[in-house]
């Protein structure tokens, strides 16, 4: 099961940083099992930095870990050694309020120390709170106003497409972000310009600040929404490792229309105190809980 | 009668001038083309033409992520939709990134005439000059228009311009050469100082004539970039004049007035009148009407100067 995978991270043990920064690492070959244990390291990272900063969003970072280690792992053709590489795919990270999570991926890829994780939130560190394309390697959007990042990402597939580039776009929205205008905005825009180099995904841990969507703000029918506006939907278990990567692989197949993964999901996964409980998406673990959780976590 | 010229139609012909030029060059819109006069770069470069429909939200972002791929977006609607219903796109799209998104907003100002308060803009210099990075600029005819927009065709960061709906008479000859971040003397002169922006240059040069036959000799400045401005020239009008009178068709807080005030504090505290929209919106009118109603004529100038001469006098 070789992708087209240029150049990705080894998900070799996080100790051995040097081998993750290497850009000739094609047609590497990543089994489940590895792409687990990758999986289990970044939920490791995103709890202790949290934890260690004090503050931060776990709920949403958890809920999207598998999501985005298929990605880095399976799907994107990047060059952690080369960030601004002009035929890199793009990932837009438009829940900016999970960076912690994306921060953990490019650590672990190469683009910045492991080490570094730790300086989360603090002055002059490269890790802002939310996202912010001007201080880390590997952000390509400035997000944490939510309801942006689809549009941003559309930009880059029309700008792609014109020149005609191979690079596919890839932005990850929350479910509660699709409350947002502007998502349904670019919704319309993404189908009406027929951008098939755009894949979405949502990630639909179904809890929002104040509660389950569903008692907050509906969604529903999210799917029929997407289907309407013109987009290809795929639904999936989003902690499915074959699940997502089948639907990557079958997004890249649909022509003439963008696809939207719809990623149900659990916030909070992998830490049983945070899973489906809205008071964890911007809480930080105190210290006793951070201790439990990396003990789940093992 | 000066001869008169529209700056949306030299906006809209420079940008076909720059996308023969440059391949870089695109365009959006949010379903004003034929009010933006994006419409002649929209037919030239269909393919290179965004129109974006009602949704002035996604359009911004949209032109930052075209930024963020080495385009150089030109995006347009009228300037009470950007910056004021986009403003947080703009913050965080934009200004933030500093991504080379050039917003080129119309109908700005009083002078957007019968359609009314929902369509004057009053408070975008404020809002848009109050994102770190931007540079605003407000020209003052249409040959100002077409230097402003190749200046920030060249020039790498996010620019604001804001034009005007009506047609305007022309204050500068062909042989005008814009200078990014310089004010320009209209006019020399020595007992005060008009620092004008926009459609107000007009009206300055016309108050100066008029109280030239008062006797009183009076310096103009054109302030066509608001931001980062010129502030070696307001200084040194402050030194050689001794008084300062701004025009703008903008509400008196956070444009040209707030910014000329300021740096005057800062370096040469000298006596200010301010001719600016007050603390109001305005109405439905004819152009002229309103910007008589609300003190924006070449008259009101004469009085503010005169009435800073005399602060002068006492200070």
């Amino acid at each position: 099961m070789l992708y087209n995978i240029d150049a990705v991270a080894t998900p070799s043990d996080s100790k051995n940083s040097s081998s993750r920064t290497s850009a000739n690492n094609a047609g590497v070959f990543v089994s489940n099992e590895d792409l687990k244990a990758v999986a289990k390291r970044l939920r490791r990272h995103i709890v202790t930095m949290i934890g260690r900063a004090g503050s931060g969003h776990p709920g949403g970072s958890l809920s999207a870990v598998e999501i985005v280690t298929t990605l880095y792992w399976k799907v994107l053709r990047h060059k952690p050694a080369d960030p601004h590489w002009a035929d890199r795919d793009r990932f837009i990270l438009s829940k900016g309020h999970a960076v912690p999570m994306l921060y953990s991926v490019l650590a672990e890829c190469g683009y910045f120390p492991v080490s570094e994780l730790t300086t989360l939130r603090q002055m002059d560190s490269r890790l802002q709170g939310h996202a912010d394309r001007t201080a880390t390697p590997g952000i390509e959007m400035s997000s944490g106003s939510l309801g942006q990042g689809l549009s941003f990402a559309i930009g880059i597939a029309l700008a792609g497409r014109l020149d005609s580039e191979g690079y596919r776009v890839y932005v990850l929205l929350g479910d509660g972000e699709c409350d947002e205008g502007q998502v349904w905005e670019g919704a319309m825009a993404a189908a009406h310009y027929k951008l098939d180099n755009l894949t979405a995904i949502v990630d639909n841990n179904g809890l929002q600040i104040d509660g389950w969507n569903c008692d907050v703000m509906s969604l529903a029918p999210l799917e029929k929404k997407w289907e309407a506006f013109g987009w290809h939907v795929i639904n999936v278990d989003g902690h499915d490792f074959d699940q997502l990567i089948g639907a990557f692989k079958k997004a890249k197949a649909v022509k003439g229309q963008p696809t939207v993964i719809i990623a149900h999901t659990v916030k909070g996964k992998g830490v049983s105190f945070m899973e489906n409980v809205a008071g964890f998406h911007g809480k930080a673990p105190n210290k006793d809980e951070l201790e439990i959780a990396l003990k789940e976590l093992e | 009668m000066p001869e008169e010229a529209s700056m949306r139609d030299a906006y809209g012909e420079t940008l076909v001038e720059l996308g023969k030029i440059n391949p870089d060059i695109v365009v959006l819109d949010a379903d004003l083309c034929p009010s933006t006069m994006t419409k002649y770069f929209m037919k030239e470069f269909p393919e290179r033409s965004f129109d974006i429909g009602i949704a002035e939200q996604n359009m911004v972002s949209i032109a930052a992520g075209l930024a963020a791929s080495g385009k150089i977006p030109f995006a347009s609607t009228f300037a009470v939709f950007a910056p004021g219903r986009c403003f947080d796109q703009i913050r965080m799209s934009i200004a933030q990134p500093g991504l080379n998104v050039k917003l080129v907003a119309t109908h700005g100002g009083l002078s957007v005439g019968e359609d009314g308060t929902s369509h004057q803009a009053i408070e975008d210099l404020s809002l848009i000059c109050s994102l770190p990075g931007f540079t605003v600029i407000v020209p003052a005819d249409a040959i100002e228009t077409v230097q402003a927009v190749k200046a920030v065709a060249d020039y790498q960061g996010p620019c604001y311009i804001r034009l005007g709906r009506p047609k305007l008479p022309l204050v500068y000859t062909e042989d005008y050469r814009f200078e990014l971040g310089k004010a320009v003397t209209m006019r020399p002169g020595t007992d005060a100082t008009i620092i004008a922006l926009g459609i107000m240059v007009a009206a300055a040069l016309e108050a100066a004539r008029e109280l030239d036959s008062q006797g009183i000799n009076c310096r103009v400045l054109n302030m066509p970039t608001l931001k980062p401005i010129d502030e070696a020239a307001i200084i040194k009008a402050a030194d050689e004049t001794g008084t300062i009178v701004t025009a703008e068709e903008h509400m008196e807080h956070g444009g040209l007035g707030s910014t000329v005030a300021r740096v005057i504090a800062k370096h040469r505290p000298v006596p200010m009148e301010f001719v600016a929209v007050r603390d109001t919106y305005a109405k439905s009118g004819k152009p002229a009407e309103l910007l008589e109603r609300y003190g924006l004529t070449a008259r009101d100038i004469v009085n503010a100067v005169n009435k800073a001469i005399k602060r002068k006098v006492k200070s």
